[in-house]
């Protein structure tokens, strides 16, 4: 008998369906990959399993787990059945841990709220979970405070509440699409090691293939509230019957085609970065004391040439954003010199005038909230032409708008909308509009891919490339997610603590990484190819075929 | 905590200096001689320039500013122009009458808005919850003297339970002296808890709505437990946020109140010293009341670190 089968779950809310026949099966000591992309109902699948569904949900079909249907418990067993028999863990450490509770406490209520045990015994208890997700006593006391802690720590902290007393089942929904990879690393690698100690069953839920590929033994590849194709990884991974599959494993290698002809270090630089250095102050040791300085940008210096891609990797934290202000001087430099065509952009205490300033441009990652919602296209996407002297005329402007709009692959009769009309890979498509139709020289990509679904990123990361060919505009590639940054960039610079520890030609860099932290990072970045086969010649050296 | 506490007694220390200086400038342009005002519109402008001199409103500001000040941290406020008693005395009678009356109002209302919000955000759209925010609605919209008029003619005229106003003085015991102030706390507090149950109930909405609530329930907490072990704390900054300004309210601005109960509070004083020109008491009434404000947000303050443990790290 399974641990948890679901069967022919429907769901609606509110009258709108959201999941329709959904089936899944998980065995104790198993992993379960859940994939699709947003929207595909993955995570409610996983509410409706913790039965923590919105006010108005109706739901019907069979969820058993352990053999208890759950449909015949109420509220209170429900209750009983959380944090003891089914753990969960969520996809944003940062907001998930109570900020004014300490750790130990958080822990320990798992335990308080399930079992007898005396607070002392808890406060016990939630000492060796903490222990055994990595947080050892000496620097992380039970009396320590989330806001003390990393976000790793966190996901750390709150794995600990979920697996505290060993549940039968976990439930990670998206547990690393916040975290660094080396972070995602450790944490997936816990969450196996947890798997294979207590015997749980786990479904993870992801958007990532290549996640899935290196840990899970079967998989269910879900879209818009179905599951469309499941069955184990080896298998379905090499039969991919269902187009949808195949789809969403082309679009997560997806390289865009490029015209070769770029060949770096000739034609003269667009921008040129030397020596910059950005300076945070810290808080005030004492009343008296000079307030001391945090060093986030330290002596960078980098060159980007006519059409030129050049890509910025990093982990959160390594100063990248704020180089990238840098650029944009939306930031003052402390030292150092930005140079723009030749032409002085920003010094020590000295910014861009308007015509300098509109040569660059930025595209956001976040294409939900970089727009104001009571604006229509044509004005939102004609914002930059306050940095003109001379506004262009009606004929002109709606010119170049429409030229805009088709560039990015959009109508000219979109220019009328309004943006929540659009969806998210389209909106970011009118992000990348704004910044062209002002035709900057760089235009600064700041995770601009990173919140999309793969398959619009495939789309989005196609216009990028197309638009550099055959407009020669050059981009500063900023992205936590070197698969993409890969894709797309004809040069690197690995950023750590501030400083740029490596940079060359992108496959010179990927393939012989030089610096120990790129290597680190490289190791770290789940490859789908390279889980497939690694499991490949697991099974292999099993002898068991193409199960595991 | 501690290095916070002591950012937050400079800031207040420096809060009353700044305070100090405007209410004395403040009250150096208002229009209006004391020494004219006191000797009436027929006495001759010798007789003025001497009484002038005897009050000492011919040193120069500096000179006078300091004098108050120092009086103030002694004790000493000066001599009422009107009275021709100290001020302090003044004062203090009224003082004994305000802070008591702001104090019963403020735990009326928040023993009052907390139950009332917490019941709304927990049973959210219900009938339960649609009620309150009827009335409490109408709490808000409603001044607070009309509403002092009805509970006069309800409970003072019809029922006799209450005395329409006045009050005895604390020489005639303390339970006479909370009976005299009960009807004008309940009029002060029933508008502020109307407002004070709207900010916890949308506040504890907002937190209900918080990721770390849901981790709460996927432990096995039920809803209620939830709610009180994790989204009350952290719903409490915007609350102890609006009763700090509203016990500032209730110190300063029950004059309405007062009038209409007959209660000698600040307030009236205020109100009286104005109209006579008695611009010493004006001056110390007024810094006491900044005090009282600044003090309460002090507290406020303090409060906020002991909720929230992030507030502890002192940041500049």
């Amino acid at each position: 008998m399974a641990l948890l089968e679901i069967e022919k779950l429907n769901l609606s809310i509110k009258g709108t369906p959201i999941l329709r026949d959904v089936g899944l099966g998980v065995d104790s000591g198993e992993v379960l990959g859940v994939v699709g992309e947003s929207g595909s109902g993955k995570s409610m699948t996983a509410m409706a399993i913790m039965q923590l569904l919105p006010v108005g949900t109706e739901w019907s079909g069979a969820i058993r787990l352990g053999g208890k249907a759950l449909e015949t418990f109420g509220e209170k067993d429900m209750c009983a059945l959380r944090g003891n028999d089914i753990g969960m863990v969520f996809q944003e450490p940062m907001t998930a841990l109570n900020p004014v509770q300490t750790i130990g406490d958080q822990v320990a209520e798992t335990i308080l709220v399930h079992s007898g045990k005396s607070r002392r015994e808890a406060r016990r208890i939630a000492r060796e979970a903490l222990n055994r997700v990595g947080l050892p006593e000496d620097r992380f006391p039970l009396s320590r405070y989330p806001h003390d802690l990393s976000g790793g720590q966190r996901q750390r902290v709150v794995i600990a509440m979920a697996i505290a007393l060993r549940p039968k089942l976990l439930i990670a929904d998206e547990p690393t699409t916040a975290l660094d990879v080396t972070t995602q690393a450790q944490i997936l690698k816990l969450l196996k090691k947890l798997v294979d100690e207590d015997g749980m069953g786990l479904i993870l839920i992801t958007h990532d293939l290549a996640v899935v590929a290196d840990m899970a033994d079967h998989i269910a590849i879900m879209k818009d509230g179905e599951v469309v194709e499941a069955g184990d990884t080896l298998t379905l991974f090499r039969k991919m019957s269902h187009p949808y599959t195949k789809s969403l494993f082309e679009a997560s290698s997806h390289v865009p085609s490029r015209s070769p002809v770029h060949v770096p270090g000739r034609g003269k630089p667009v921008i040129e970065v030397s020596g910059v250095v950005r300076d945070y102050p810290l808080p005030r040791r004492s009343l008296f004391a000079a307030p001391g300085h945090f060093r986030a940008v330290d002596h960078v210096s980098l060159a980007i040439r006519r059409g030129e891609n050049v890509g910025l990797v990093g982990e959160s934290g390594c100063g990248k954003s704020t180089l990238t202000r840098a650029i944009l001087a939306l930031d003052p430099v402390q030292s150092g010199e930005i140079r723009l065509n030749g032409g002085v952009f920003s010094t020590h205490g000295h910014g861009p005038d308007r015509d300098m300033r509109r040569r660059v441009q930025v595209v956001f990652q976040d294409p939900y909230s970089s727009f104001n919602p009571r604006h229509r296209v044509d004005r939102l996407i004609t914002e930059p032409f306050f940095l003109l002297d001379e506004q262009p005329d009606p004929p002109e402007r709606r010119r170049r708008i429409n030229e805009a709009l088709v560039n990015v692959g959009l109508q000219p009769s979109d220019s009328q909308k309004y943006i929540h009309e659009f969806s998210g890979g389209q909106r970011q498509r009118i992000a990348i509009a704004r910044a062209l139709i002002i035709e900057p020289s760089l235009i600064v990509l700041d995770e601009a891919v990173s919140a999309l679904d793969v398959s619009i990123r495939a789309q989005i990361l196609d216009l990028l490339a197309d638009l550099s060919d055959r407009l020669a505009i050059s981009y500063l590639f900023i992205s936590h997610d070197l698969s993409v940054v890969r894709a797309i960039t004809d040069r690197v610079l690995v950023m750590k603590s501030g400083k740029v520890v490596e940079e060359g030609l992108t496959e010179d860099v990927f393939r012989n990484p030089r610096h120990p932290y790129t290597q680190e990072l490289l190791a770290a970045t789940p490859v789908l190819d390279e889980a497939l086969k690694a499991r490949e010649a697991r099974a292999a050296a099993n002898g068991s075929g193409a199960s595991s | 905590m501690l290095p916070y506490t002591i950012k937050r007694l400079v800031s207040l220390t420096i809060s009353l200096m700044a305070a100090s200086l405007v209410i004395f400038f403040v009250i150096e342009v208002v229009p209006g001689d004391p020494a004219s005002f006191m000797l009436g519109l027929n006495a001759s402008p010798e007789t003025v320039a001497a009484l002038r001199d005897s009050l000492g409103l011919n040193a120069p500001a500096p000179v006078r500013y300091w004098q108050w000040i120092t009086g103030l941290v002694q004790g000493e406020f000066g001599i009422s122009y009107t009275y021709k008693v100290p001020v302090s005395e003044l004062i203090a009678d009224r003082f004994w009458v305000s802070m008591p009356l702001a104090i019963y109002a403020l735990v009326l209302s928040t023993a009052i808005a907390f139950p009332v919000g917490v019941i709304a955000a927990a049973k959210r759209n219900s009938p339960t919850d649609v009620s309150i925010m009827g009335v409490t609605q109408l709490g808000v919209a409603v001044p607070n003297f009309w509403f002092a008029m009805l509970l006069v003619l309800l409970f003072a005229i019809s029922l006799r339970w209450f005395s329409a106003g006045g009050f005895p003085g604390w020489e005639a015991g303390f339970l006479a002296c909370m009976k005299a102030l009960t009807l004008p706390a309940i009029a002060l507090a029933l508008p502020q808890a109307s407002i004070l149950a709207r900010v916890m109930r949308s506040s504890l909405l907002d937190t209900l709505g918080e990721d770390f609530v849901r981790t709460a329930r996927a432990k096995g907490l039920t809803r209620r437990q939830a709610l009180w072990r994790h989204a009350l704390r952290n719903a409490l900054i915007p609350v102890l946020t609006i009763i700090g300004l509203q016990f500032s309210f209730l110190l300063a601005g029950a004059i309405i109140i007062e009038n209409v109960f007959f209660l000698p509070g600040l307030g009236r004083l205020v109100f009286q010293s104005i109209t006579q020109r008695d611009l010493i008491v004006v001056k110390s009434v007024i810094f006491l009341l900044v005090f009282a404000v600044i003090l309460v947000t002090f507290i406020v303050d303090v409060t906020y670190a002991i909720v929230d443990p992030r507030l502890r790290r002192a940041r500049t």
